[in-house]
C-alpha cells in the first residue's frame, strides 16, 4: 500500500516579529543620541516663557544652569511656595552664587573662561523681585554672559 | 526506533527580545530630556558700589519702559500694548521724520528699563524680547541697505559695522517694591 503522506497543512505562515526588536533598538538609538541624563531632578517648576530673539547655547560644557521657579508639590512642604533658585541639586540663595560659580569656572580651561555662559532656567510665574537679587550678584561675582532660556516663537509683526 | 529522529536544531526563541528593547527603550525615555539650548543672550553691565555718574541725557534720546507689577506697559508717559512694542521702539531708534521728542541719532539713543519687584518674569521678557526685536530688524534693515545681503551673510568686521551704528544700549534700573510678593 502506498502511503500517503498527508500533505501539510497550508496554513499562511504568521507574521514574522523578528525584525521588531530592530525597529525598537532604532528608537533606542535615537532617544540615547537626541536626549541627555537628566542629573539632576529638578526640585521646582520650571516652564520656560516663549521668545523670538533666540541664541543657541554653543558648547555645554561653558554653560552652567540656575533654576528658578516655585518648588515642585514634593517640596512645597519642605521649601514654601514662593520663588526658589536651585543650583545643581539642592535649593540656594543668591549668597551661594559665587561658590556655584568659581566651581564650575575651575572646571573650565583657564583661555576659555570668559565665554562662560550662565543659563538661567526661570518659570513664566517667578516674580522679578528674586531675578533682580539673582542679576545683582551675578554681576558682583563677575558673571556678565547670561542666557534666558525660552523656547521659539515667531516674531511678532 | 531505529535512527533517532533528526532533531531540527532548535532556534532561540527571540520574542523576548524585543521585551529587552523596549524596557531600555522607556528607562531612556523616563530619565532623559531633549535638552532646551537656546535663550535670550542678555549682557549685564558691570557691577560697580558706587552710583553710576550722572550723565546729561537729553530725554529726547532717552526711551523709558516702565511694567507695573500688573504686567502693564508705559512708555514713555503713555500705555502701550506689548504687540506695540518693536515698531514704536524701532521708530524712536531710527526716528524717521525728525521728530525733536525722538532720538537725535540711532547712536545716542538709550532704552531704560525699570520693572517692578511683583511684576511676572513672563512679561519682562516678552519686553525684552520685543526690544531685542526691534534691534535685530534694524540691524537686519541697516544690512540689506549698505550691503545688499542678510546680515547672517556678513563677515564679522561688517556685522560690527553695522551693530556700531545702531549700538544697543538698554539700562535697567533698580526695580520699585510696590508689588513685591509677601
Amino acid at each position: 500500500m502506498s502511503k500517503f503522506k498527508k500533505k501539510q497543512g497550508n496554513v499562511t505562515p504568521g507574521i514574522s516579529t523578528a525584525s521588531l526588536p530592530d525597529i525598537v533598538f532604532m528608537l533606542l538609538f535615537f532617544f540615547m543620541v537626541v536626549t541627555k541624563m537628566r542629573d539632576t531632578e529638578l526640585m521646582v517648576k520650571v516652564n520656560t516663557p516663549q521668545a523670538s530673539e533666540l541664541t543657541k547655547l554653543e558648547k555645554k560644557t561653558l554653560v552652567n544652569f540656575i533654576f528658578v521657579g516655585r518648588p515642585t508639590d514634593k517640596f512645597k512642604s519642605k521649601a514654601g511656595t514662593k520663588p526658589r533658585i536651585q543650583l545643581g541639586d539642592k535649593f540656594a540663595t543668591t549668597d551661594d552664587i559665587p561658590l556655584f560659580l568659581e566651581k564650575h569656572k575651575v572646571s573650565v580651561a583657564e583661555s576659555q573662561r570668559q565665554s562662560i555662559i550662565s543659563s538661567l532656567k526661570v518659570d513664566v510665574d517667578v516674580t522679578m523681585g528674586i531675578i533682580g537679587d539673582l542679576k545683582t550678584s551675578l554681576r558682583k561675582a563677575g558673571q556678565l554672559k547670561v542666557n534666558y532660556s525660552a523656547k521659539k516663537r515667531e516674531r511678532t509683526k | 526506533m531505529g535512527k533517532g529522529k533528526n532533531r531540527g536544531v532548535s532556534e532561540i526563541n527571540a520574542g523576548s527580545m524585543a521585551d529587552i528593547a523596549f524596557l531600555l527603550l522607556i528607562f531612556f525615555l523616563v530619565t532623559t530630556t531633549i535638552a532646551e539650548d537656546k535663550g535670550v543672550l542678555v549682557k549685564l553691565p558691570q557691577w560697580s558700589e558706587e552710583p553710576p555718574p550722572e550723565m546729561k541725557l537729553n530725554s529726547r534720546n532717552v526711551y523709558s519702559v516702565l511694567v507695573n507689577a500688573q504686567n502693564q506697559l508705559l512708555i514713555r508717559g503713555e500705555q502701550m500694548r506689548i504687540e506695540d512694542l518693536k515698531n514704536n521702539t524701532k521708530i524712536f531708534i531710527a526716528n524717521p521724520d525728525k521728530r525733536s521728542d525722538m532720538s537725535e541719532n540711532p547712536q545716542k539713543a538709550i532704552i531704560s528699563i525699570k520693572n517692578d519687584r511683583g511684576t511676572k518674569y513672563k512679561t519682562y521678557l516678552e519686553v525684552y524680547n520685543e526690544l531685542k526685536a526691534a534691534y535685530n530688524e534694524l540691524w537686519e534693515e541697516a544690512a540689506m541697505a549698505k550691503f545688499g545681503k542678510n546680515i547672517t551673510e556678513l563677515t564679522n568686521a561688517q556685522q560690527k559695522e553695522i551693530k556700531d551704528g545702531i549700538p544697543l544700549v538698554i539700562s535697567e534700573a533698580e526695580p520699585t517694591k510696590f508689588g513685591e510678593e509677601k
